[in-house]
């Protein structure tokens, strides 16, 4: 199949039409309306179900029950809407269910605003709901790379019974971009023995369930699901590396930023400086064996975000002291200049503090 | 030689109720159990259990249970009956959970018209969270949160959800029971099992609301629950048939 | 080769689906492109743009910084966006409609009356067609056929009697800026 020219919000529903998805519950939201508007004229065509709640709160209660049910499901938002179904996240976790989760940023806190975003990286990466829960959380920079991961996402999700975020921005939503729908890797994925389809009076009944009463019974289920999680960071933990054997500076961008720091870094080059790349693709997990590969001259590590500084935190932490962190963002809605970027990075290349 | 005169019901596990003495949470899930299984409708039921004293209602009913949120019982309930068309889905859900926190997701349930029945169980107060006032608690009722009793000025009228939900054209069966004795107990049988009659015909969304007793946090005991329930829920809840589809009746 | 061009005008003025076109044509072309609109309120009757990038090499931003060129189809577009264009870099005025000059002199300007030639073909909505002809003239970004191609695969058999004037627009505008 060739290539075709689609907006990022529509590529999104037709990747997960490709990978099978038959549900989707949403809320009106902008920037991602094209995103519900294109599964309601698309999912009744191969017998599924596009349905608007009446609330966010709503929509992720149905994806609840529908992933109950056995059923490959999936909803959108964008920011503030996002964090209304933080809710049925959490549940969702907590039950092991499957599902998958697109989140267009925009501009917050509150209302904000609908221009592009990366402010919601601690509401997507610490569980934005209450409990001790992880999500996986994509983050494509490319039309292309973003249906593959929504493809790639539901299987995710099934195999490791999990609910899986993909994360863009404004940008990724309404731009146009080749995308040609390729098979993700096929995986072997476990039955859905443990659905809500009627027992017919052949098994059990099946429970799904959040509710431990017993504080041993639900220690054992959270250390059960950190379990998981631990498997997930060992085989599912995706990035993309550039140049970091002999850069001076190693920048640190995902999802849209990465691309305005790609303009950045062949600036530099044609100047002569060698700059690196680090490119989370999953923000949980957080990729911190690429950080163990910065070679030790480094002059520092360059933590590029569209927020105030959020994923700096996971840098830190994965950077383990060896070289500084520096900073540089643009928040509200306002996207990063590589002018600017490649001023901060001849900066820490030249040693200025 | 003895004669069998009453089995427990298949629509029920055997697993024994946690409900207080006297809670009337009991009958009404033989009654639910019961109606299950005289449909033959037991394989394929998926019920929804809410938040509040009924929380454990996944580990009574004899089919598949799912758990939901506090108020959401009804928006799980639609994902589920969108995803399986065939199955029988019920939310069993208390007047804290439908009536306060879910009155969104119960108004739009029925609003849509959706093919699931709702036992909406009114006992007037928060159970499981310690008898606190709810928008159902009636004018001078006592609770923990409206220790002079609930006064009309500060929190206004208890909330008639049979009557608001009956105003909503997909709310194709609506039916106001209590089961404070045996007569009225075999009269909302009759109501839920043609809720669910309703369903089965494809009909569109059902709610029986079943006027039912909390002598613990009422500070009663079980007999003077009955008789408050009668003498003052009664009065201003009134029993019976709001809607019903010509197909039922 | 890389044309990094901002499309702007009035909404209406058909700079959302010359911006496709030309992307379109250049993944015809197996070129790197992307489209990038404005988008959420000040679409609703005001000003519109989109950028588009059409490149050899992989496109990094979507955005367009220090644009090659910009078509500017309205008064407050030019304004926006005259100082974004790189030295050297084209500016494609709609004479038309638009009546001050351009202020720069280190880039290349042009005017053409696009809402007039149009007019004459027969249908104001082309005036977008006249200016994208100017524009890929100047350029070459994609080859006009690539653009005819795209035009059909978008107009589908319904509307494809709307092809030549189509055509005939696109190469209106050529003829504006042949030197």
């Amino acid at each position: 199949m060739g290539k075709i020219l689609m907006k990022g919000n529509e590529a999104i529903g037709a990747a997960a039409i490709k990978a099978g998805c038959k549900y989707f519950f949403g809320y009106p939201i902008t920037p991602q309306n094209e995103l519900p508007e294109y599964m309601s004229r698309e999912l009744p065509k191969v017998g599924g179900v596009f349905l608007q709640a009446e609330s966010e709160v709503a929509a992720i209660n149905m994806v609840y029950g529908a992933a109950g049910a056995g059923a490959r499901v999936m909803t959108s938002s964008s920011s503030p809407g996002i964090a209304l179904k933080q809710e049925g996240i959490s549940y969702i976790a907590g039950a092991e269910l499957p599902c998958v989760i697109v989140n267009i940023v925009r501009g917050g806190p509150g209302l904000g605003g609908i221009q592009p975003a990366q402010s919601d990286y601690y509401q997507a990466t610490r569980g934005g709901g209450n409990g001790d829960y992880r999500h996986v959380v994509y983050a494509p920079a490319t039309l292309q790379e973003t249906v593959d991961l929504v493809m790639e996402a539901f299987d995710v999700a099934d195999m490791y019974r999990i609910p899986v975020m993909v994360i863009g921005d404004g940008m990724i939503g309404q731009m146009m971009e080749p995308v040609e729908f390729k098979e993700p890797k096929k995986r072997e994925l476990p039955p859905k023995d443990w659905a809500t389809d009627g027992t017919k009076g052949e098994r059990e009944p099946n429970i799904i369930n959040s509710l431990f009463i017993d504080p041993q019974e639900l220690e054992d289920h959270v250390w059960k699901l950190e379990k998981k999680h631990e498997l997930i960071k060992q085989n599912e933990t995706r990035y993309e590396e550039y140049n970091l054997e002999d850069a001076e500076v190693v920048v640190v961008a995902y999802g849209t930023t990465s691309r305005v720091v790609k303009n950045a870094i062949a600036k530099c080059e044609e100047e002569g400086i060698k700059v690196g790349l680090i490119r989370p693709i999953t923000l949980w997990p957080f990729p911190e064996e690429a950080f163990d590969k910065i070679n030790e001259n480094a002059k520092g590590v360059l933590t590029v975000e569209m927020s105030t500084g959020q994923m700096i935190d996971d840098v830190k932490i994965a950077v383990k002291g060896k070289h500084p962190v520096y900073f540089h963002g643009r928040t509200g809605g306002m996207v990063p200049d590589p002018r600017d970027i490649v001023a901060e990075i001849k900066k820490i290349a030249g040693g200025e503090k | 030689m003895s004669t069998k005169v009453f089995e427990r019901t298949k629509g029920l596990t055997k697993k024994p109720f946690h409900y207080c003495p006297g809670c009337t949470h009991g009958i009404i899930h033989r009654l639910v159990g019961e109606v299950l299984e005289e449909l033959g409708v037991l394989g394929k039921a998926i019920g929804v259990a809410p938040v509040g004293c009924s929380v454990f209602a996944y580990d009574y009913f004899n089919c598949d249970m799912h758990e939901a949120a506090h108020g959401r019982a009804p928006a799980v309930a639609t994902g589920i009956k969108r995803v399986h068309p065939d199955s029988v889905v019920f939310t069993y859900q208390g007047d804290g959970d439908l009536a306060s926190i879910g009155t969104a997701e119960i108004v739009h349930a029925a609003h849509r018209g959706e093919k699931i029945t709702t036992i909406f169980v009114n006992n007037a107060i928060y159970g499981m969270t310690g008898g606190q006032m709810a928008p159902t608690t009636l004018i001078g009722q006592k609770a923990t949160t409206a220790p002079l009793g609930r006064d009309e000025a500060h929190t206004g009228k208890p909330l008639k959800v049979s009557e608001m939900l009956s105003t909503i054209d997909g709310a194709k069966f609506v039916e106001r029971v209590s089961v404070h004795n045996a007569a009225n107990i075999r009269k909302a049988k009759k109501a839920i099992k043609k809720a669910f009659e309703v369903q089965l015909a494809g009909e569109g969304f059902g709610i029986v609301e079943v006027l039912s007793t909390c002598p613990t946090n009422w500070g009663m005991t079980p007999t003077e629950s009955l008789k408050w329930l009668e003498e003052n829920m009664i009065p201003y809840y009134p029993l019976g048939n709001f809607r019903t589809p010509e197909e039922v009746k | 080769m890389e044309e990094r061009v901002v499309m702007a005008g009035f909404g209406g003025q058909g700079v959302m689906s010359m911006g496709q076109l030309l992307t379109y044509a250049g993944m015809i072309e197996n070129k790197n492109v992307s489209w990038l609109p404005s988008y959420g309120p000040e679409m609703r009757g005001g000003t519109a743009n989109c950028n588009v990038i059409v490149s050899d090499t992989p496109v990094g931003s979507p955005i367009v910084t220090e644009a090659t060129g910009a078509i500017v189809m309205n008064r407050p577009s030019l304004d926006k966006f005259e100082s974004e264009i790189v030295q050297g870099g084209n500016l494609l005025i709609n004479s038309s409609l638009i009546d001050r000059k351009a202020e720069r002199e280190d880039i290349n300007v042009y005017y053409i009356p696009a809402n007039d030639i149009a007019v004459e073909l027969g249908n104001g909505k082309v005036a977008n067609m006249v200016m994208l002809g100017a524009y890929l003239e100047l350029t070459k970004a994609v080859k006009v056929e690539s653009v005819v191609e795209a035009l059909k695969k978008v107009f589908g058999e319904r509307k494809a009697h709307l092809i030549p004037l189509n055509e005939k627009a696109l190469q209106r505008g050529a003829e504006m800026v042949k030197k």
